[in-house]
C-alpha cells in the first residue's frame, strides 16, 4: 500500500542522507557451502544500546538447498525521488535476494517483523532464463525502469553473454533483458550508474565455468578473466565505450560511483595483477567527451614462505592482497578497500579522487597472518575482510569474511570460518568495535557474505539531487 | 463561461502546478545539476507547453464532440470514463516510468506531455468543459460555426488552466530552488497521486450528476 508521505528512508541528496539515523539491524547473506542446509538471511542487532547487540537476532531460511546467496538489494531507494518519474510513496521493505549458484531470485518482506524477513516470492531460474536470457544473478540496484539485476551467465547452458535483467518494481516479474545494443561486452559482474547523467557502468568477472569450480590457474595466467569497464547510455540501453585496464589486471569487480550526482567519476577494484600479484583500484572519469580510467591505488603482494601458502599460490612465494570489495562513503570522502588475501582493511581519503591518501589500516585474518579480532585475541582467524559496507552517516563500517564458496576453499583450504566485524570510523582513524564480533557458531555453519543495513547504506541508494 | 467554472479552471491549474510530478521538481533538478537558476526558469515554459498540449487535446476532443453529439451523451460517456480512470489510478500500484535527466527542452516538453496524459490531467477538466462551453441554443449557424466556437472554447479553457498551472509551478520551483531546499520533500510531499485519483473520480461524478 502506498504511503501518504515519502518513505522516511529516501533522501533527495547524499548530503541529506548523511543525517540519516543509525541503523538498528543489519541483514547478512549466509550460505552453506555443502548445500546440505538451506541458505539464510541472518539478521544482526547493530543497536549499541540493545542487550543483544552484536548477536544474530533473526534467521530467515530459504526453502531450497544450494542457492549460494551472495549480493542482494532493496526494492526501492532514494532514486524514487528522481524527477522524471517520481514515486516516493512506495516503501523500502523488500529484499531482493539472488542465489548466485541456483539462479533463483527471492523476495523477502522485512516490514511486519524486520528481524525475521518473510519469503513472499521466488523467481525461478527458468523464468530468468526464458524472459531475460540470463543466469547467475548477482548485483541488485533499484533504478528508474525497475530493478536492475546483473547476471554472470547466459541461459540454457550458454556461458554468456552476461548482462542485466530488468525486474518490475512492484510485481518483481522479470521484464526482460535490459540491453538493446551490447556492443563488444560479454563478461558481466557489477553495474551501477551516474543517474543524473544517464550513464551506466558495468564490470567483468568471468563466465560460470570460469568461476564455479574455483579460479582456474591457466585462465588467470593466460589473462582470460575480465579486465574492462563498460560505459552505457542508461536511457537508450546502448553500449557507448569500453575501457580496457590492461589484460594483466585480472577481474575488475566492484564499482563505486560518486554519490554526488553532479560528478562523473567512480572507483573500480581489480583483484590481482598477474605481473606482480598486486591489487589495484582505478578511477574512471571523463576525458573530454570520452571515458578513461586511471590507476590511483596499487597494493603490493607480501612475500611469504611457500610452505605457509595454499597450493593455488604456493609457486609464487607471496600473498596477493586480493582486493575483492571496495566501498565509498556517502559523502564521497572515504574509500574502504578489502584485501582478502593479506587480511587487511585499508581506508583512503579520496577527497581528491585522483590522489587517494591512505588514512588508516587494520589487520584481521589473512592467508598467512591469521590475525585475531581484538575481542578474541587468542583465536586465529581464517578468511579476510571481504564484503565491506558503510553506514549512511559514514561512522560505522561492517565487514564479513567469505568471498565465494569455491574460492574460499582454494585460498583457505583448512576452512574459511565465519565472522563479521564492525569498525568505528572518524576523521582521525578507524578501529574495531570490541563489542561486535559475531563469529563461528553464531552463523550456524554458514558463511556470511554481503551486508545490507536497515534503511539503506553506502552502496544501496542513488540520488538525483546534489 | 460562468464565474464558478473559471474559478474551478484556475484551481485545477494550481493543483496541477503544485504536484511535483507535473514538472516543477524536474525544473529544480536541472537547476541544481547546473548550479544555476537559469535552467530552472528555462525549463518551466517547456513543461507548461507539454501540459497545455495534453490538456488542450482533451479539451478539443470534448468540445468538438459536443458540437456534433448531444451534450448529455458526451457528459455521460465522459463521466463514466473519468470515474473508471480515477478508480484505476487509485487502486493501481503502477507509476509512470521515465529514464533520462540529460534531456533537451523539447524532450522536456515531450516528457511533460506524457506525464500529464498518463495522469489524466485533461480529463479532470471535464466538468468545467461540460458546464462552460455548451453551444448556445438558437444561435447555431451550422456545423462550421459550431466547430469554430468549440475550438475557441477549448483554447480558452487550456490557456486559463495552463496559466494557473505555470504560475504555481513556477512559484514553487523558484521558492524551493532559492530558499526552501529539497529536504522539504521528505516532510511536505503528500501523496498527491492519491488525492489526484480521488479528484478524477469526483470530477466524473459531478459530470454524471449534472448531465
Amino acid at each position: 500500500m502506498a504511503l501518504w508521505k515519502p518513505d522516511p528512508t529516501f533522501y533527495p541528496s547524499p548530503r541529506d542522507a548523511l543525517a540519516a539515523p543509525p541503523e538498528k539491524l543489519a541483514y547478512v547473506a549466509a550460505f552453506d557451502r555443502a548445500a546440505a542446509k538451506p541458505d539464510a538471511i541472518a539478521v544482526l542487532d547493530v543497536d549499541p544500546d540493545s542487550a543483544s547487540y552484536g548477536g544474530v537476532v533473526g534467521w530467515s531460511e530459504l526453502p531450497n538447498l544450494g542457492d549460494e546467496l551472495h549480493h542482494f538489494g532493496w526494492n526501492a531507494c532514494s532514486s524514487a525521488l528522481c524527477p522524471g518519474s517520481p514515486h516516493p510513496h512506495v516503501e523500502r521493505r523488500y529484499l531482493i535476494v539472488p542465489g548466485l549458484r541456483s539462479s533463483r531470485i527471492h523476495v523477502l518482506d522485512t516490514k511486519d517483523d524486520p528481524a525475521n524477513p518473510r519469503l513472499v516470492k521466488t523467481i525461478e531460474a527458468e523464468d530468468l532464463a526464458r524472459r531475460a536470457g540470463y543466469s547467475r544473478p548477482h548485483t541488485v540496484h533499484c533504478g528508474p525502469e525497475g530493478l536492475y539485476v546483473t547476471a554472470l551467465g547466459g541461459a540454457d547452458g550458454r556461458e554468456g553473454p552476461g548482462g542485466i535483467a530488468l525486474l518490475d518494481h512492484t510485481s518483481f516479474e522479470v521484464l526482460g533483458q535490459w540491453e538493446v545494443e551490447r556492443g563488444p561486452q560479454f563478461f558481466a559482474y557489477d553495474a551501477w550508474w551516474h543517474i543524473a547523467h544517464d550513464v551506466l557502468v558495468s564490470s567483468e568477472w568471468g563466465t560460470p565455468s570460469m568461476i564455479e569450480d574455483g579460479v582456474v590457474g591457466e585462465l588467470l595466467l593466460g589473462r582470460k578473466y575480465g579486465h574492462k569497464l563498460h560505459f552505457w547510455d542508461l536511457r537508450k540501453r546502448k553500449h557507448v565505450q569500453e575501457v580496457d585496464l590492461g589484460d594483466e589486471h585480472q577481474m575488475a569487480l566492484e564499482l563505486r560511483p560518486a554519490h554526488d550526482p553532479t560528478k562523473q567519476y567512480g572507483f573500480a577494484g581489480v583483484v590481482v595483477s598477474v605481473e606482480d600479484l598486486s591489487a589495484s583500484v582505478w578511477l574512471w572519469h571523463r576525458d573530454g567527451d570520452a571515458w578513461a580510467a586511471t590507476k590511483v591505488i596499487t597494493i603490493p603482494a607480501e612475500p611469504a614462505d611457500a610452505a605457509s601458502l595454499p597450493p593455488v599460490i604456493a609457486p609464487f612465494g607471496a600473498v596477493p592482497p586480493l582486493v575483492t570489495d571496495i566501498d565509498l562513503s556517502v559523502d564521497d570522502r572515504w574509500l574502504y578497500v578489502s584485501c582478502w588475501g593479506t587480511g587487511e582493511l585499508k581506508r583512503y581519503d579520496v577527497g581528491d579522487p585522483f590522489h587517494p591518501v591512505e588514512a588508516g589500516s587494520v589487520r584481521i585474518g589473512g592467508i598467512v597472518n591469521r590475525t585475531p579480532h581484538p575481542a578474541a585475541p587468542d583465536e586465529p582467524l581464517a578468511g579476510g575482510p571481504q564484503m565491506v559496507e558503510v553506514s549512511r552517516d559514514g561512522r560505522r563500517v561492517y565487514v564479513t569474511n567469505s568471498l565465494y564458496g569455491a574460492w574460499d576453499d582454494q585460498f583457505y583450504p583448512d576452512g574459511v570460518g565465519a565472522w563479521m566485524a564492525k569498525l568505528d570510523s572518524t576523521e582521525d582513524g578507524f578501529a574495531f568495535d570490541t563489542r561486535f564480533f559475531p563469529h563461528g557458531d553464531d552463523f550456524r555453519g554458514l558463511r556470511p557474505h554481503q551486508t545490507r543495513l536497515q534503511g539503506g547504506d553506502a552502496s544501496s541508494d542513488s540520488y538525483c539531487y546534489p | 463561461m460562468k464565474d464558478g467554472s473559471l474559478a474551478a479552471l484556475v484551481a485545477l491549474g494550481a493543483f496541477h502546478g503544485l504536484n511535483p510530478a507535473m514538472g516543477w521538481l524536474f525544473a529544480v533538478a536541472r537547476g541544481l545539476q547546473e548550479r544555476s537558476r537559469a535552467p530552472v526558469l528555462q525549463s518551466l515554459p517547456a513543461i507548461a507547453a507539454g501540459h497545455a498540449a495534453s490538456v488542450g487535446a482533451v479539451a478539443l476532443l470534448v468540445t468538438l464532440t459536443r458540437s456534433v453529439v448531444a451534450t448529455r451523451a458526451v457528459a455521460i460517456g465522459g463521466g463514466v470514463l473519468l470515474v473508471a480512470f480515477g478508480l484505476w489510478r487509485l487502486l493501481s500500484q503502477r507509476h509512470f516510468r521515465w529514464v533520462g535527466m540529460r534531456i533537451s527542452l523539447w524532450q522536456l516538453a515531450g516528457w511533460s506531455f506524457l506525464m500529464s496524459s498518463a495522469h489524466g490531467a485533461g480529463l479532470m477538466l471535464l466538468p468545467v468543459l461540460n458546464a462552460g462551453a455548451a453551444p448556445v441554443a438558437g444561435h447555431d449557424h451550422g456545423l462550421a460555426a459550431g466547430t469554430g466556437s468549440a475550438v475557441s472554447a477549448a483554447v480558452f479553457v487550456t490557456a486559463v488552466h495552463t496559466l494557473a498551472m505555470f504560475a504555481v509551478a513556477g512559484a514553487v520551483a523558484v521558492l524551493v530552488y532559492e530558499i526552501v531546499g529539497l529536504a522539504v520533500l521528505r516532510r511536505a510531499w503528500f501523496n498527491l497521486d492519491r488525492v489526484w485519483a480521488v479528484a478524477l473520480v469526483g470530477a466524473g461524478a459531478v459530470t454524471l450528476i449534472t448531465a
